[in-house]
């Protein structure tokens, strides 16, 4: 029977919205206070949906402290308390939540081989969050 | 179709054990989990269905009767319990938030009258929920 496994995460992390494809002033308008050349930050939630066949014998979709241990790995120990803009996924893409929900999926899918990555969910405030799913 | 969420808690102990592998294989697969003094969690059920809306009470289903059918299969079983010493499909299923998942989405199944059930999410905790669809 296939069953879906979601947890969730938390991270904090500055950035500024800001391209250099566009002028000073049409920053400021499509980005407005987060165009702010000093930047602003969250407090991120992460939503990891995995699914796959419940394991017959231990009962699991896949082993949670593996999963806890990639995504602090990979995920938590690189974005926590940092600048995204400094990071390498951020050189030419602006962070936004969009971009950074895309980029975490990217990671999950690529490293994670217990179960099926199904949709990353990140809350940029209580207010807004993005999801994608592939 | 439109699609209907209803909620309620549940708290209950529960382990991971299985009887087949040696206690060091045990704490190696389920760590804490499998601490054989039990545990416990406030889980919260969120059950969702599906159905047409019905043009004369402009319900998909009666809320009232969807609550009823969840507190007498589930809450009344599931609440204040041991699941693996109390709970009989737990007795040879591990409790896991996956199986209780699917063990809910059986009790409740053929319950439900005038819409479909859609989806069971049980939350262990506000960080970690699993759902099952019928799949």
């Amino acid at each position: 029977m296939k069953a879906y496994l979601s947890r969730r995460y938390r991270m904090s992390a500055s950035h500024r919205l800001h391209t250099e494809l566009f002028s000073a002033e049409k920053n400021e308008a499509v980005y407005g206070k987060c165009n702010n050349p000093y930047g602003h930050g969250h407090n991120y939630t992460v939503e990891v949906m995995l699914s796959g066949e419940v394991d017959r014998v231990t009962g699991m979709v896949c082993n949670l402290g593996d999963l806890d241990e990639f995504v602090r790995r990979e995920i938590i120990d690189r974005f926590d308390e940092q600048n995204l803009n400094m990071d390498r996924s951020f050189e030419t893409l602006v962070p936004t939540t969009e971009n950074l929900c895309v980029e975490i999926y990217g990671i999950i899918r690529a490293g994670f081989r217990s179960a099926k990555l199904e949709k990353i969910r990140v809350e940029e405030t209580s207010n807004n969050y993005f999801e994608y799913a592939g | 179709m439109v699609l209907l969420t209803r909620k309620a808690e549940f708290s209950a102990a529960h382990y991971y054990w299985n009887d087949a592998w040696p206690q060091q294989e045990n704490e190696k697969v389920f760590g804490k989990c499998a601490n054989r003094n039990g545990h416990g969690h406030n889980y919260t059920l969120e059950v969702t269905v599906a159905g047409e809306i019905d043009p004369l009470s402009g319900f998909v289903v009666d809320l009232k009767a969807l609550k009823d059918v969840m507190e007498r299969e589930v809450i009344q079983v599931y609440d204040h319990r041991h699941l693996n010493l109390e709970v009989p499909e737990f007795r040879t299923t591990i409790p896991t938030t996956e199986n209780i998942a699917i063990a809910i989405w059986k009790r409740l199944e053929k319950k439900i009258v005038g819409a479909r059930l859609h989806r069971v999410r049980v939350y262990e905790m506000p960080d970690l929920f699993a759902d099952y669809c019928g799949e």
